[in-house]
C-alpha cells in the first residue's frame, strides 16, 4: 500500500503542492489531474523516489521509500514522460532489457507478443526509425510484461496514442486494477478509464 | 543482481557497436596525440625514449576522459537513467557496470594499441610488458574516478570544463605511478612498488567507486 503524508514541493519560490496526502490500497486507481506546469509529473517523480519532498514523505507498506530504495522500487513500473527506449536499439531490445532491469523474467517470445499486441509486429527496426507514437507504445509494451507488478505509476500515458492505442492502455490500467494492483496516473485530458478511478487529486 | 549487471554491460557495448563513430573518436585521438609527439619534438632517440611513458600516459588520460562526458549524459536525455534509478538491481551494481562497459569500450583498447604506439618512441621492446601492465591496472581507476564527476556533472551548462576541472587532480597520482612504473624500469630496477600500488588503487576505487557515483547520480536527478 502505497501513503503519502503532508507532502510540500517547492520549485523556484513557488510551492507546486502543500500538505498533500492519501493512501493508495491495493485494487484502487487514483487519477492526477492538472494544468500544464501544475505538478504532476514532479508528483509522480516524488512518488517512485526520483525527486525528494521538501517536506513530508511517501511510505511504501508502512516504510519511508527513502529507506527501501530497491526493495521499493522492484515493486514499482514508472512511465516517465521521455519513452525511455534506446534510439539505435531495436523495439524488442529495449523491451527486454526494461524488463530485465526491472527484475521481471521475460522470454522473447513475451517480449515479442506484448510488442505484437501493442503494433509493433516488426520489432526488429531501431527505435530512431520509429514515429512518436510508436515508440510511446513501445515504452507501454512493458505494462504487459508487468502484470505481477503490484504499482504503476505512468506519467501521461496516453500522449501521443492514437485512439485504439489509448483505449488498449486504458484497458490495461483498468485489468491491473482488477487484478488487485494499485495505479496511479497523470492525465490533463479526461480519459477513458475514468469509471474504475477512485479518486482524482487536482493540482494547481 | 547478476542478471541486472549483465544486461547493462551487454546493452552499453550493443549500443557502442552500433554507435561505433563515438568510440573510434577516442582511440583515434589517443593514437594522433601519441603520434604527434615524435613529429614536433624531433627524432633524438633518447629524448623520445625518456618522454615515451609520460606521453603514452597521458594520451591515454585525456583519451579516457574525451569520452566520459557520454557516459550518463545519454542515458540522461533519453529517460532511460530514471528506470536504471528506479531498477530491481542496487543502483551501485548498476554504475559498476556501467563503468565496466565504459572501460571496455575506452580502457581496454588503449592497452592493447599502446605497445604499437611505442614503437614510434623506440622504446625497448622489454618495457612493452610493464607499459601494459600498467595501463591494464590503471585505465580502469580512471574510469571509475572519471564516472563520479560524469555523475556529478550531469546535467549542468559547461559540464565539460567541470568534469575536467574535478576528475583531472584525482587522475593524478594514476599518471604518477603508471608513468613512474615504466620509468623505473627503464632505468633497471623493479617496477614492481609502482604497479602494486596501481592495484591497490585499483582495488580501493573499484569498491567504493560504484557507491559514490550512484549517489552522485542520485544527487544530479534531483
Amino acid at each position: 500500500m502505497l501513503e503519502a503524508s503532508d507532502l510540500e514541493f517547492e520549485r523556484g519560490g513557488r510551492t507546486l503542492f502543500k500538505g498533500l496526502g492519501f493512501a493508495l490500497r491495493d485494487g484502487e486507481l487514483l487519477r492526477v489531474a492538472g494544468a500544464n506546469g501544475s505538478g504532476k509529473t514532479t508528483l509522480l517523480k516524488v512518488l517512485c523516489g526520483l525527486l525528494a519532498p521538501d517536506g513530508g514523505e511517501v511510505r511504501w507498506q508502512g516504510t519511508p521509500i527513502r529507506q527501501l530504495r530497491e526493495d521499493y522500487t522492484r515493486h514499482l513500473v514508472y512511465l516517465g514522460h521521455a519513452p525511455a527506449v534506446k534510439e539505435d536499439l531495436t523495439a524488442a531490445e529495449n523491451l527486454a532489457i526494461a524488463a530485465t532491469l526491472g527484475g521481471l523474467r521475460a522470454s522473447p517470445q513475451a517480449v515479442q507478443e506484448a510488442l505484437a499486441a501493442y503494433g509493433l509486429a516488426d520489432g526488429a527496426i531501431p527505435v530512431r526509425r520509429l514515429s512518436q507514437g510508436q515508440r510511446r507504445r513501445a515504452a507501454l509494451a512493458r505494462l504487459l510484461l508487468a502484470g505481477q507488478v503490484p504499482l504503476w505509476l505512468l506519467d501521461e500515458p496516453f500522449t501521443a496514442l492514437d485512439a485504439d492505442a489509448a483505449r488498449f492502455t486504458g484497458e490495461l490500467i483498468a485489468q491491473h486494477v482488477a487484478r488487485g494492483g494499485a495505479a496511479v496516473f497523470t492525465t490533463h485530458q479526461p480519459s477513458g478509464i475514468d469509471a474504475a478511478v477512485a479518486r482524482v487529486i487536482e493540482l494547481g | 543482481m547478476i542478471a541486472a549487471a549483465r544486461c547493462v554491460v551487454r546493452r552499453d557495448l550493443l549500443l557502442a557497436l552500433r554507435r561505433r563513430s563515438d568510440v573510434a573518436t577516442a582511440l583515434l585521438f589517443f593514437v594522433i596525440v601519441a603520434s604527434l609527439f615524435p613529429l614536433g619534438v624531433g627524432a633524438e632517440p633518447n629524448l623520445l625514449r625518456a618522454l615515451a611513458p609520460g606521453v603514452i600516459w597521458v594520451a591515454a588520460l585525456l583519451s579516457s576522459m574525451l569520452s566520459l562526458g557520454r557516459l550518463f549524459a545519454a542515458d540522461h536525455a533519453d529517460g532511460t537513467l530514471e528506470q536504471l534509478l528506479l531498477g530491481a538491481a542496487p543502483l551501485g551494481v548498476v554504475t559498476a557496470a556501467k563503468v565496466l562497459a565504459h572501460w571496455l569500450v575506452a580502457g581496454l583498447p588503449l592497452v592493447a594499441i599502446a605497445p604499437l604506439l611505442a614503437l614510434q618512441y623506440d622504446l625497448p621492446v622489454s618495457l612493452y610488458g610493464t607499459l601494459a601492465l600498467s595501463l591494464l591496472l590503471g585505465t580502469p581507476v580512471l574510469s571509475l574516478i572519471g564516472a563520479i564527476g560524469a555523475a556529478l556533472t550531469l546535467g549542468l551548462r559547461g559540464g565539460g570544463v567541470l568534469l575536467a576541472l574535478l576528475v583531472l587532480p584525482l587522475y593524478v597520482p594514476v599518471l604518477i605511478f603508471g608513468a613512474g612504473s615504466v620509468d623505473m624500469a627503464a632505468a633497471g630496477l623493479s617496477p614492481q612498488g609502482q604497479l602494486q600500488l596501481l592495484a591497490a588503487l585499483l582495488v580501493v576505487s573499484a569498491a567504493f567507486a560504484p557507491w559514490a557515483i550512484a549517489a552522485a547520480l542520485r544527487i544530479s536527478t534531483e
